[in-house]
């Protein structure tokens, strides 16, 4: 079985009377090139912002290798405006019940006998799964929200781009990949301002250089990064995320703006550094070509839920997403 | 592209930079020795208010042009830092005398007088104790900032941009009012100024008559703020001086590459305070008293305006601008504000003359300007010669007039003028003096400009380029 990296599980993101993720469940395993599409405002950035820290989900959990590093539940006023799905799956008042709709069923059987029985099996499933989700995380049925700040979630290993390019634009290139080093430098401010850590500077400089020699932007070096050519900007930004050293890569549609060339360049270019850097990729993108013809597995969302799921082939001949991009005959 | 490229950090260039701040230093020093200290008050009043107020515009451009936090609460931090430094070292036989209203003082305690007696009361040993008694205040004074700042920086740094400004005015102001609270009188002397402490002429080296042997008042005075700048610099310099520019770039880019928001601007802020509260100690040795009224706004307006001027986010241009700043303020502007007369009739007409010249000048400048922007048209231009023309009129009244006062020279004038530089200066270089350059990058920028220009004149047709272009350069405009 091939190993979580990204586990994602009902999140929803209700911002005051909008629900723009609902219930959104989805997995990225080891190694795996994922990407998640879906039309216009479907709430493709809102989830990546989920899960880098950005924001606060209204409710849900998010697992990173292994282990929980967001989770939520409505509270306060949002318990009450709340218009997503199960409410009390991460707080001390859930009981495993699952199907409200079920349970009313089973109430309306007439036979009483076979009532017992249901009854008893859906409480022995809502049992079993109460066990799972604290087999999963101790920690779930505790009303305990974690909710840490993207510096943090970077920290733990998840890089991420932006939709629209955010560079220091008026530092240099050089310092825009050296400064995603100062997280991992175990200097502090007076080693540092006392320069007590000149190896460790140094060892930091000559990473940077050679991560900027590898991406072919070492002679761009002492150029201001907001004065180079739009793709440049783009690979600078990836460059920078990959100084991080993460082992998930979130890319925000990372081909915005490119011709068809650039992005089959641009593809190639991610599973080259997928490759190397043992990385696994989840993007969010919008050419179909570079979609269909490098990921391994696709979602589809719309209007915040998970509409479906699988490989390029069958997501290209499924009905919903097809009704989703171009619209349903009425 | 060489517009873009960025000037490289160089060993040469930090050496070169160390070289003529040395140079300064023992600039200083001679000048100190040699020019009679009485007679050039001016001078050496200028100079040391210039050094301090160009470590607290360094200090307060490290928060506002490198972290990009807009914070306004340096007075409050000057005030901290001064008072920490008098209340510990007023020597415990004047304590009574300065906290007189107050029946004394709660604190007894004296730094310098402690290391003094410490060292061995008097001669050399207890000069040196008291110098090192001195140096431990200041750095108290530092610190006592530095903790202030912690405690209010937890809350308030979550405020943004003008918010953050407004939080931080307002800090400033009710710590000026509580140190002149009368129930604390027996510590800040409620409104009362504290004096009596030792201050930079302290430093003066002396033999046993008390004779001065070695001037060192302004010179220590300048070395303390150079080593706080350069201490500043290694900062700004070091990869957290890089996380604070990623911040002022880009607050959720930096946070995405793993910078914490809340640990690093607060460590910003606190170095920023720490730094000033140096300044502030400075600041009361130099005016060799305390008093919590000197603090106010206007004086965080002053450091905003050096900051301004000098480039947010460059170091020289905050120092440089500290001293033109103090330099107009104190001294070359002072005769503006007291009243003359000419002596003979051939100098009022050389004023007159001039005058009118300057009022021509001024309409040619503005025209032409307005030509290079596409003006053409009578009623495009006309309001470029209004300045002009009211100059040029109360000229020609002033002639007429027959009075032999030198005009506008009275109290108050020099604030005009100075206004006016300062409007001048902000209009023609927006983004102030250097920008956000250090001074060698200008300095090289200039002599290119010069070689520019002196091709030009050389071979006047093979110049090509606009005249306009080079000279909007180099104002620093950023068209």
């Amino acid at each position: 079985m091939s190993e979580n990296v990204l586990r994602i599980e009902n999140l929803t993101m209700q911002f005051g009377g909008v629900v723009s993720v609902n219930g959104l469940s989805m997995e990225v395993n080891k190694g795996e090139f994922v990407a998640l599409i879906g039309p216009n405002g479907a709430g493709k950035t809102t989830a990546f912002n989920c899960v880098t820290g950005v924001y606060q989900p209204t409710n849900g959990r998010i697992e990173f290798m292994g282990e929980t590093i967001v989770r939520n539940h409505p509270q306060g006023r949002m318990a009450r405006q709340y218009m997503g799905e199960r409410a009390t799956l991460y707080t001390s008042a859930y009981r495993g019940e699952d199907d409200p709709e079920a349970l009313e069923a089973i109430e309306r059987e007439g036979d009483g006998e076979r009532r017992a029985q249901l009854r008893a099996q859906f409480d022995a499933e809502a049992r079993e799964r109460l066990e799972s989700a604290k087999r999963r995380d101790p920690d779930a049925l505790t009303n305990r929200v974690i909710a840490p700040t993207p510096d943090r979630i970077t920290q733990l290993g998840i890089a991420r781009t932006f939709q629209n390019i955010r560079l220091f634009s008026s530092l240099s290139v050089f310092d825009n990949v050296l400064i995603a080093k100062h997280m991992r430098a175990r200097q502090n401010v007076f080693s540092a301002t006392l320069r007590l850590n000149r190896r460790e500077e140094r060892r930091m400089r000559e990473e940077t250089m050679a991560l900027l020699e590898e991406q072919d932007l070492a002679r761009f070096k002492d150029e201001v990064a907001g004065s180079l050519p739009y793709g440049l900007q783009r690979r600078l930004e990836i460059a920078r995320a990959l100084a991080t050293e993460p082992r998930l890569l979130l890319l925000d549609e990372p081909a915005a703006g490119m011709n068809p060339q650039e992005t089959q360049e641009l593809g190639e270019f991610i599973v080259k550094i997928k490759e190397k850097y043992e990385l696994t990729v989840f993007m969010i993108e919008h050419h179909m070509d570079l979609v269909m013809q490098f990921c391994d597995r696709i979602y589809v969302i719309d209007f915040g839920k998970l509409i479906c799921e699988g490989s390029p082939e069958a997501v290209r001949a499924d009905r919903r997403v097809i009704d989703a991009y171009l619209g349903v005959v009425e | 592209m060489p517009a873009a490229t960025l000037e490289k950090k160089s060993k040469r260039g930090a050496f070169l930079s160390l070289a003529g701040v040395a140079a300064v230093l023992a600039l200083v020093i001679v000048l100190e020795n040699t020019l009679d200290p009485n007679r050039n008050i001016i001078v050496f009043t200028t100079l040391k208010k210039g050094a301090v107020y160009a470590l607290v515009a360094v200090s307060m451009n490290l928060l506002n042009g490198f972290t990009g936090l807009f914070s306004l609460g340096h007075a409050g931090f000057m005030l901290l830092g001064g008072y920490a430094y008098a209340i510990f070292t007023i020597p415990s036989a004047q304590r009574e005398s300065v906290y007189y209203m107050y029946d004394g003082s709660a604190i007894n305690f004296s730094f310098p007088e402690f290391f003094s007696n410490l060292f061995g009361g008097s001669g050399a040993g207890g000069a040196a104790g008291m110098v090192l008694g001195m140096l431990i205040a200041i750095v108290i004074a530092g610190l006592v900032a530095a903790l202030v700042a912690w405690l209010i920086g937890l809350p308030v740094l979550k405020l943004k941009s003008d918010y953050l400004a407004i939080a931080t005015l307002g800090f400033a102001e009710i710590i000026r009012a509580i140190f002149q609270w009368e129930p604390g009188g027996r510590i800040t002397n409620g409104a009362n100024a504290l004096k009596s402490f030792p201050t930079f002429n302290n430093f003066n080296i002396t033999d046993a008559e008390g004779e001065i042997v070695l001037r060192l008042s302004t010179s220590v005075c300048f070395a303390i703020s150079a080593l706080c700048i350069f201490l500043i610099v290694l900062l700004i310099n070091s990869s957290y001086g890089r996380a604070f520019k990623a911040i002022r770039e880009d607050e959720v880019a930096a946070e995405a590459m793993g910078i914490n928001l809340a640990k690093h601007k607060r460590l910003s802020f606190i170095i920023s305070s720490f730094f000033a509260g140096v300044g502030g100690a400075l600041f009361a040795m130099y005016v060799n008293q305390v008093q919590a009224k000197t603090f106010n706004s206007a004086m965080t307006y002053e450091l905003l305006l050096i900051v301004v001027l000098g480039g947010m986010g460059s170091i020289s241009g905050s120092a440089i601008a500290a001293f033109l700043y103090v330099a107009c303020g104190e001294w070359w502007l002072r005769f503006l504000d007291s009243e003359a007369a000419f002596k003979s009739a051939s100098d009022r007409w050389a004023f007159i003359i001039v005058l009118a010249a300057a009022a021509a000048a001024l309409t040619a400048l503005l025209l032409w300007r307005r030509k290079r922007q596409g003006a053409r048209k009578f009623s495009e231009l006309w309001t470029a010669c209004l300045l002009g023309a009211v100059v040029l009129g109360y000229d020609i009244y002033y002639a007429a007039s027959g009075s032999m006062e030198v005009p506008f020279l009275r109290t108050g004038f020099r604030m005009v003028v100075f206004s006016v530089i300062i409007m001048v200066v902000v209009l023609f270089f927006r983004r102030g003096l250097m920008g956000d350059k250090e001074l060698p990058a200008r300095l090289r920028e200039l002599a290119a400009f010069i070689r520019r220009l002196a091709a030009k004149i050389r071979r006047p047709s093979a110049g090509g380029g606009k005249p306009g272009a080079a000279a909007g350069k180099e104002a620093g405009g950023d068209e």
